[in-house]
């Protein structure tokens, strides 16, 4: 990369800007290739046949908009999209919170730091299907949590998210944030080691209390690590799946089913691939309302600087 | 072990050059302990009839999670030598994308169509006139099994039909025995649905539903009775903790309950625990009410494939599916029907004697998986998911999303 900056240009003339960093260029080709051709192709050819009525096997049949129509009155999708919405700004404030009060913790220099972070870290080294399938014994009413407790003299006390449509979505909250917290505190914590420890000075001298330094300046000063944060917490609510899976595939009847589920279900089990393509659109376009301002203030916020 | 692995593939290369012997990979979704017992009876028929060497491809978890494999294996170009499907729509498209093996051949070589019976079985796997799949057994739906055990426990005589069984349900509450196990998966309370709405609306009714997709009947008062009956079904599997069917079957066998709705395949299962038709358990085909069964079951398709040797093995094995020593060995086994009418089944329990009667006297109905499309299925299975998992999901809005579907399907 550098030797391509520092190569001499041609006596007299200006360096082309296209060649500029041409190395560099070159070795990202192969990925400029991908992108372009599997996911901007696959996108457009996607919401071409979600025009269609391909079945099994795509086939150029225009319906129009018949696909949304059906969509949008099919109580699942209705019903994966509110439970989407509710796990996501669930999901998205307790990482958070939970997140950055750990990595606040473990930052206050406390004893075997090193061991609390590890066992912090670990359940995000297990997929999705492993901390389902955990969770999915934990919270079992007749071998997890329920009968222990009442293994101890509780007799009434009920606790069988996964068996009461109305709590389903508890559970899978429980198990998502045991997996994903610990990824959201190392990534604060980073964040929170690279603070000036002047700062933390100034406002000792000032008399500032603890809590409030981290509200009113760390925080503010961690706004990067929180957007890159964000975005990985936003992308995984968004393709959830696999721990709906081996948690409750779906149930207590449809009660946790997902879009992504939704999406899976149609394209492959019920060969209705029209369906599926118009869902997964639906799915694009709800991702690129909540990415589309967010960019956009960002790259405006970059020029001005 | 590892050598003898070595020196038999070596040895299967070797005389697949001598003699065109080819391994054929077989796909299939049959792996609870009936099931398996099954399919290995296939597998030894085709090692010792044939030249050929059977490669099993069993493939986890139900039909719903097989398929798909199967499916994207058959595009995607990496086709197996033989796969099991139902009867049915399933494969349809595949069929016309041209991606499976004719069979013509061989049916009109071994008359398939004079032996095959019900003949709607070959009409399932003929597609404009040419046979692409070798129908293997007949499985239907319209079983009631019970446990005497659990009726005994409860003090009261084993029910012989529908209402009976409603009625000697606070019995076995009192007993603490769950009266009607029913896994929480989808398909399984669409399948007992259905099962309820032939038993209980009548054949006539059903046919108007499924097959004219008569919309106004299924909104019907026929069809009314139906979803009270499975309103009231609901309560009475409302205590049933499983997932999985076996594990449904499971209880009644070990009487925790009363009976369960499920499919004749669900006696390989009795089959394996040792109990006996008669004494240990009943089976009351179309719960008793309707004597009708419907006839879906599964077929064997061969995926076209390059190589000719392969072609030649995948004949041979369609042509031994259908043979008689295969049919028996393996419906004995499975707990399912022949697809021939003259095979003798000596060895036939109670219930498969009950089934064979019924479809000598010809009282049969195609399959749900023939009539509607998976798409509508599958509408009908989320619906029928929502049904059983809400008390308060009532039987008229049920009754009413129903007529729905069926208005909008194809």
């Amino acid at each position: 990369m550098s030797s391509a900056e520092h190569a001499p240009a041609g006596p007299g003339k200006r360096p082309i800007r296209l060649f500029r960093n041409l190395w560099s260029k070159i070795a990202a080709i192969p990925m400029i290739l991908v992108s372009v051709g599997i996911f901007v192709g696959g996108t457009i050819w996607t919401i071409v046949y979600s025009f269609t009525d391909s079945g099994l096997l795509p086939r150029l049949n225009w319906v129009g908009l018949e696909q949304y129509e059906r969509l949008w009155s099919t109580r699942r999708w209705l019903v994966s999209i509110e439970n989407l919405a509710v796990f996501g700004i669930a999901s998205l404030i307790l990482t958070f919170a939970l997140g950055f009060l750990l990595a606040a913790l473990l930052d206050r220099k406390i004893r075997f730091e090193d061991t609390f972070r590890t066992i912090l870290l670990y359940p995000f080294a297990l997929s999705f299907i492993v901390t389902g399938l955990v969770w999915q014994w934990i919270l079992n009413p007749e071998f997890g949590v329920q009968s222990i407790v009442r293994g101890l003299g509780f007799e009434s006390f009920t606790f069988d998210p996964l068996y009461d449509s109305s709590k389903v979505m508890i559970g899978l909250l429980i198990a998502g944030l045991w997996q994903g917290t610990g990824l959201i505190m190392v990534i604060l914590l980073a964040g929170l080691r690279g603070i000036d420890e002047d700062i933390w000075k100034a406002s000792r001298v000032d008399g500032i209390p603890a809590w409030k330094t981290y509200i009113v300046i760390i925080i503010p000063m961690l706004k990067p690590v929180f957007i890159t944060a964000l975005v990985l917490v936003t992308s995984g609510i968004v393709k959830l799946y696999d721990l709906v899976v081996a948690m409750t595939s779906g149930g207590p009847g449809i009660s946790s089913e997902v879009p992504a589920k939704f999406v899976y279900d149609t394209l492959f089990t019920r060969q209705n691939l029209g369906q599926g393509f118009a869902a997964s659109t639906m799915m694009l376009v709800t991702v690129a309302i909540i990415l589309i301002p967010w960019a956009l203030l960002q790259f405006r916020g970059k020029k001005n600087d | 072990m590892k050598l003898t692995t070595k020196l038999l593939s070596a040895s299967a290369i070797v005389s697949a050059t001598s003699v065109g012997a080819v391994e054929l990979e077989v796909t299939h979704w049959w792996t609870s302990g009936g099931e398996a017992a099954a399919v290995s009876e296939l597998a030894k028929a085709f090692n010792e009839q044939t030249d050929h060497t059977w490669v099993d491809g069993a493939i986890a978890g139900s039909g719903g999670t097989a398929r798909p494999i199967m499916i994207s294996r058959i595009t995607g170009g990496d086709p197996m030598g033989a796969t099991q499907f139902n009867h049915g729509r399933q494969a349809e498209e595949l069929v016309e994308a041209g991606l499976m093996q004719d069979l013509t051949e061989v049916a009109e070589a071994q008359n398939w169509r004079d032996i095959v019976k019900p003949v709607s079985l070959l009409d399932a796997c003929t597609i404009d006139g040419r046979v692409y799949c070798a129908p293997l057994n007949i499985h239907s739906w319209q079983w009631l099994w019970l446990s005497h055990d659990a009726y005994e426990q409860a003090g009261v005589d084993v029910p012989t039909n529908w209402d009976e069984f409603v009625a000697a349900a606070p019995a076995l509450q009192e007993q603490g025995i769950v009266p009607l196990a029913m896994g929480e998966q989808a398909w399984q309370q669409s399948g007992a649905f259905g099962v309820m709405a032939i038993a209980l609306a009548g054949e006539e009714a059903w046919r108007a539903v499924n097959i004219d997709l008569d919309a106004d009947v299924a909104a019907g008062s026929a069809y009314q009775r139906v979803f009270e009956a499975a309103a009231q079904a609901r309560e009475l599997a409302a205590d049933t903790n499983v997932g999985d069917w076996n594990l449904a079957t499971n209880m009644v066998i070990t009487g925790q309950a009363g009976g369960q709705i499920m499919g004749d395949w669900a006696q390989g299962e009795f089959q394996v625990a040792g109990q006996v038709a008669g004494e240990d358990y009943t089976c009351l085909p179309g719960l008793g009410e309707t004597q009708v069964l419907d006839t879906g079951g599964d077929a064997f398709y061969f995926p076209k494939n390059d190589d000719p040797e392969i072609t030649a093995a995948q004949l041979e094995l369609a042509a031994l599916l259908v043979s008689p020593e295969v049919q028996v060995d393996f419906n004995l086994k499975k707990g399912s029907l022949p697809v021939r009418g003259d095979v003798d089944l000596e060895a036939a329990n109670d219930c498969m004697r009950k089934g064979l009667d019924i479809l000598a006297n010809g009282n049969i109905l195609p399959s749900g998986d023939m009539a509607l499309t998976p798409d509508v299925q599958g509408q009908i299975e989320d619906l029928m998911a929502e049904f059983w998992s809400d008390p308060s999901y009532t039987a008229e809005d049920a009754q009413a999303r129903y007529a729905d579907i069926i208005a909008s399907a194809n």
